[in-house]
């Protein structure tokens, strides 16, 4: 069940991914580690899968977004400069960011 | 298994059961000897299971091609759209319509596990959890296309989603050319599973039965 949003990007907002090594049941890919894109969704707060992967109560709630980057960011220039790669990633895995690339229009 | 000068090129053969199918049915035999669990809730799991399958999520795209009213409900909040033509999607997570266009085409992943929007496509494929995939639909989507037998201009878009979380993501695929004399039914059966994946078009015409 989605919860309204508590989080601190808004659509459009630069985010950097947090380049952590944490245990445990960590839904935030390495590969996407470190990495800048921005915010193209906000989906709204849910229970925390850190917390409920280990019979936690998963509060407080998170919010996620659909993050979008260019593959080029996450992969280097071979990568098609128009392709895109979305990664769903929970609020305290990012932090604000500048992001220098272009940005294109978003999906909605 | 034998792991001293055993690497030879035949194949044992596969009558034995695998470690994890082993510890699979010791945890069964023991839900089901603690009376956690009967036979028949196993059963009607299993039934469960296999009742759902890809012709729900065909049923919503071909529903969505003809109907740019319900299209554009799908898309608002796809389960309320499921409602209405009878689709169970109350168990599912939060779910995610992406509409393919002329210039863009979407694929879905999950490269931690196998997330999937089952109620609406049934089990995954084997290949949607397989480490090949999930490794490299993210960094070569097009590659992976390709081997569909899907081949992209570069002038279309490729947006891979990885779906890492609480959302699960169906792919609505472009209505192919000249089915404008189709009904719903045979539209239907253009809508392939991996279509929704995302990985391939839909069927460009109906399939030779």
């Amino acid at each position: 069940m989605i919860h309204p949003a508590t989080g601190r990007f808004r659509p459009g907002d630069a985010v950097r991914v947090l380049n952590e090594h944490r245990p445990g049941h960590i839904r935030t890919p390495f590969y996407i580690r470190g990495k800048t894109g921005w915010i193209e969704r906000v989906y709204g707060d849910f229970l925390n899968p850190e917390s409920l992967a280990f019979g936690g109560d998963g509060l407080p709630r998170r919010t996620l977004y659909l993050v979008a980057f260019k593959q080029g960011d996450v992969w280097g220039a071979a990568q098609a400069p128009t392709d895109k790669l979305f990664v769903d990633i929970y609020d305290h895995w990012l932090e604000p960011a500048s992001y220098g690339g272009q940005r294109d229009e978003h999906i909605r | 298994m034998s792991t001293s000068g055993d690497d030879h090129d035949h194949e044992h053969p596969r009558n034995e059961l695998s470690a994890q199918a082993k510890r699979i049915y010791a945890i069964r035999d023991l839900l089901l000897e603690k009376g956690v669990i009967s036979e028949k809730d196993i059963q009607d799991q299993i039934e469960y299971q296999e009742a759902r399958s890809p012709a729900n999520g065909a049923k919503l795209v071909a529903r969505a091609w003809v109907d740019p009213a319900f299209k554009a409900r799908l898309i608002a909040d796809p389960k309320a759209a499921c409602a209405e033509l009878g689709i169970d999607a109350t168990a599912l997570n939060e779910f995610v319509v992406l509409e393919n266009t002329k210039k863009v085409r979407h694929m879905v992943v999950c490269t931690l596990c196998s997330c999937y929007p089952r109620p609406i496509l049934g089990r995954p494929p084997d290949w949607y959890k397989s480490f090949n995939y999930r490794q490299r639909s993210v960094n070569d989507p097009r590659g992976v296309m390709r081997e569909f037998g899907l081949v992209l201009p570069d002038d279309v878009e490729v947006r891979v989603h990885d779906s890492t979380a609480d959302m699960r993501y169906l792919v609505l695929p472009l209505r192919p050319k000249g089915t404008g004399g189709l009904s719903e039914v045979e539209l239907a059966r253009l809508v392939t599973r991996d279509s929704m994946i995302g990985v391939m078009d839909a069927l460009p015409k109906l399939p030779e039965t």
